[in-house]
């Protein structure tokens, strides 16, 4: 059970995000803490993907994105970081679309290792079993190591970016939607691993998948129309303790 | 009843008919293209190919270059496109980098575009008037062959950047995003995803960019090569000999020359230029069948 | 692997990436620097003819090229103009409709092998460098145009423009191949859709969309043929004068500066109106090549 006891992991004021001149997202507070499984519910275009990107500042690759308002990792705001690319490397996303790099996929797993300087070929191969292993993957292609990342099937090049998260040990992993490209087995199978991972980090779940946030979230937010509704405990969101009506109809699956 | 209904009409049938009539005009028009050249091309290796030898590439000319090798000639442009390869090919990897990876798109860019495509249409008496005065006289290289492989190289300089850039542009930017947001910088990411990926077509300007500099005449004529040298060139300070200047002055400029050498020589240099484009497109082909993504 | 919360220090990587980011900036306006290089370089060399000598009216209006009289030089380029003038206009009635026939063969008509064949003999041809077609020109061209037209003298305008026009098509062809991808299948598709027939479908959808693309072809093969050097010195003669026939020599602006070039005194009076003259040629494909870049960027931008 999450306390609101544990440090706040990431705290969102006041967030806004322009594209041109439109607002995706609009006066976001929210604050999340370590240890959590935060789930992020709430119809298409709502600006979640947009909330993430701001948090590990890919925004910066996007001349059209105007971010505005405050992120605090650790108590850092991320617009004022020296060396952005520590930050990202602490910070592990999984996008919808899979996306195998054209290496072996060993290579893919051992990447961010490798970028951080670890060279030793035995600890490699500890980070890339264990990767492929709680990605659901290792069993499939712990034969075929050299195999092209970019040639494996999409459920795979799902996983395998699932395992290329993890492999950065982040602080904070951040899912968007990750099921989509992967079938329901093996989604179940990434689910029971999140609720294992819960100790060793902090976990952000956006999901179309209302009951999967109900499975896996210890608190939800709803996203609607580039605003966050309400933020609550999971179980009250699903047991219609919520304080706004709109929160109860997307759950119930009145829109969306 | 008769089924009229899907039986050719008149006008469908002139149609057709004009259609058969076009498809062979287009066919004789490229035809008539590339007839002629075969027909040059063949007339070339009738006449040249009896002067063609082991000796006749690796010896030296005698007797006013009217006899002989002409193996000066074949080294000095050996020379030469090394040297302008070394300086024109990081040189165009980097802009190519810049244009693909890193520059905004702005009035600057536009302006470094407009600027590529000109260097490529400047005429190459111009390029020559250029290394005259820039490296033989202002910078006092003297005719070298540096400073002809510095002439050469800003003449090349585009073949090599479009061609990278190319490739580069044809790595997904997906794999640019993931990296990126794994933590990599732009460089690592380069480094380790796209560049690799792209050394096809790297590999693709920088054959196309020896074959130019190879065949080219003008931009070494006053700035580096010379008809005759009595020594073979020791570094890029000396002047040296050409192909393709040996070709002009043999053709031109000297009397009593056998018919099959100037043959001979417009041979070799064809053949040098018609095989590195050969293995260039081999390549290429062979390239396409080993997808990787 | 332990992480400490001080994380946000610059490291190796980082410097490395700055570092990187400035080369290839200086590799990208290197090609800035190099045309604007070029420009001041030549103008420097004939600004002593530009500023002392230079009469516009006679530099562009008399035939008479005489620079190294040494009582009364003439600097008229009149003649020369005419020749490049003449060549490349004969080089372009042969080559635009050779290229663009190809082009529209191999982009609309040709399929598997055949077009796969034709691409790379297109690519093959426009490889051969400029002092071979000279040589041809000179050697086999000379003859021939000798015997078959009954002429005396074989290095006419109809030499050069033959060559030139066989040298510039295939990079026509290219261009105007790709300006013939560029367009969408669905225009094609609509046409078929309506019964159209291959033919019908190029001429009356395919090509008005492509227009803008293949008219920077044609511009581009102008330029070329505007600045080609060794091909035209080899196969015009040496005649200075204004052409009556394409049996007539000439000689072209390019193929001046390669022939006396290497006679004048570096600083002298003919050494700069060489320089001028690059100048001019420098200019005018800048013009071309400006022009056309416009147009074939105008059907991106609608």
């Amino acid at each position: 059970m999450v306390s609101d006891t544990n440090p706040v992991k990431l705290e969102i004021q006041n967030l806004t995000i322009r594209y041109g001149g439109q607002a995706a997202i609009s006066g976001v507070n929210l604050s999340i803490r370590e240890h959590e499984i935060f789930g992020i519910i709430g119809p298409a275009n709502a600006g979640k993907t947009s909330f993430l990107k701001a948090i590990n500042r890919m925004d910066m690759f996007d001349s059209n994105m105007r971010v505005e308002g405050n992120i605090l990792f650790n108590g850092q705001d991320v617009r004022k970081l020296r060396n952005i690319y520590a930050l990202r490397s602490r910070i592990g996303v999984v996008f919808p679309l899979p996306v195998g790099l054209p290496m072996s996929v060993y290579d893919n797993v051992a990447l961010s290792a490798r970028l951080r300087g670890i060279k030793e070929r035995a600890e490699l191969d500890l980070i890339v079993e264990r990767c492929l292993t709680r990605a659901a993957l290792w069993d499939e292609v712990k034969d075929r190591l050299d195999t092209l990342g970019s040639l494996l099937s999409g459920g795979q090049q799902q996983r395998l970016t699932i395992a290329r998260a993890l492999s950065q040990e982040p602080e904070l992993l951040m899912l968007d939607e990750f099921s989509i490209a992967v079938d329901p087995v093996t989604t179940m199978r990434i689910e029971d691993v999140l609720k294992e991972l819960k100790s060793e980090m902090t976990i952000i779940l956006v999901t179309n998948l209302v009951q999967q946030a109900r499975r896996l979230a210890d608190r939800t937010a709803f996203f609607l129309d580039g605003g966050c509704v309400e933020v609550a405990q999971t179980e009250a969101l699903f047991t219609q303790q919520t304080r706004d009506p709109r929160t109860r109809d997307y759950v119930e699956g009145r829109f969306g | 009843m008769d089924n009229h209904m899907f039986a050719a009409t008149e006008l469908n049938q002139k149609n057709q008919r004009t259609e058969k009539l076009v498809r062979l005009l287009f066919i004789l028009m490229a035809g008539l293209l590339i007839l002629p050249v075969l027909i040059i091309l063949f007339t070339l290796v009738y006449k040249g190919s009896s002067i063609l030898s082991i000796d006749f590439l690796f010896t030296n000319p005698t007797n006013g270059m009217t006899e002989g090798g002409i193996f000066p000639a074949l080294l000095g442009t050996i020379w030469l496109v090394v040297v302008a390869l070394i300086v024109s090919v990081p040189l165009g990897i980097a802009a190519a980098i810049y244009l693909s990876e890193y520059a905004p798109d702005n009035w600057g860019t536009r302006l470094i575009n407009l600027a590529i495509i000109n260097l490529a249409g400047v005429p190459s008496i111009v390029h020559a008037l250029f290394g005259l005065g820039a490296f033989v006289v202002f910078f006092k290289f003297g005719t070298s062959i540096l400073a002809a492989s510095l002439t050469l190289a800003i003449m090349t300089l585009p073949v090599v950047i479009v061609a990278t850039r190319e490739s580069l542009q044809a790595v997904p930017h997906a794999f640019r995003e993931a990296c990126w947001n794994m933590g990599a910088t732009r460089w690592q990411t380069i480094r380790r995803v796209v560049l690799p990926n792209a050394v096809s077509g790297i590999l693709t300007g920088v054959i196309l960019e020896v074959s130019r500099s190879a065949g080219e005449t003008a931009p070494i004529m006053f700035t580096g090569a010379v008809f005759f040298s009595p020594f073979l060139p020791q570094g890029v300070m000396d002047q040296t000999m050409a192909m393709s200047l040996h070709l002009f002055v043999v053709s031109t400029q000297v009397p009593n020359v056998p018919e099959n050498l100037p043959y001979g020589v417009a041979l070799v240099l064809i053949g040098m230029v018609l095989i590195m484009n050969s293995i260039s497109i081999a390549f290429r082909m062979h390239l396409r069948g080993k997808k990787k993504w | 692997m332990s992480r400490n919360h001080a994380f946000d220090q610059r490291n190796l990587d980082w410097y490395i990436d700055k570092a990187v980011q400035a080369l290839v900036f200086i590799g990208g306006i290197s090609a800035v620097i190099f045309i604007i290089g070029i420009f001041l370089f030549i103008t420097k060399e004939g600004i002593g003819f530009l500023i002392n000598t230079l009469d516009l009216q006679e530099f562009f209006g008399s035939p008479y090229w005489e620079p190294s009289d040494e009582d009364a030089p003439e600097y008229g380029i009149l003649a020369l103009l005419a020749g490049t003038a003449s060549v490349t206009g004969l080089a372009m009635l042969i080559a635009i409709p050779f290229s663009l026939g190809t082009a529209i063969y191999i982009a609309e008509f040709a399929t598997g092998k055949t077009r796969e064949w034709l691409k790379i003999l297109v690519e093959l041809l426009a490889a051969i460098p400029s002092v071979v077609w000279g040589f041809i020109g000179l050697t086999i061209m000379n003859p021939l145009i000798i015997e078959l037209f009954d002429v005396p003298v074989g290095l006419t305008v109809l030499n050069a423009g033959i060559i030139l026009g066989l040298m510039a098509a295939p990079i026509m062809t290219s261009i105007a191949e790709d300006a013939l991808k560029a367009v969408p299948d669905r225009y094609r598709e609509a046409a078929e859709a309506l019964g159209a027939t291959r033919w019908q479908v190029v001429f009356k959808t395919v090509l008005p969309a492509a227009k803008n693309g293949l008219l920077g072809a044609v511009l581009l093969g102008v330029g070329r043929g505007f600045g080609e050097t060794m091909a035209v010195l080899m196969a015009t003669g040496h005649a200075v004068n204004i052409p009556g026939s394409v049996f007539d020599s000439v000689r072209a602006l390019t193929a001046t500066i390669a022939a006396e070039l290497g006679e004048t005194a570096v600083g002298s009076d003919h050494y700069q109106v060489l320089f001028t003259i690059g100048i001019f040629l420098f200019l005018i494909t800048f013009l071309i090549n400006l022009t056309a870049d416009l147009i074939v960027r105008g059907i991106r931008n609608s």
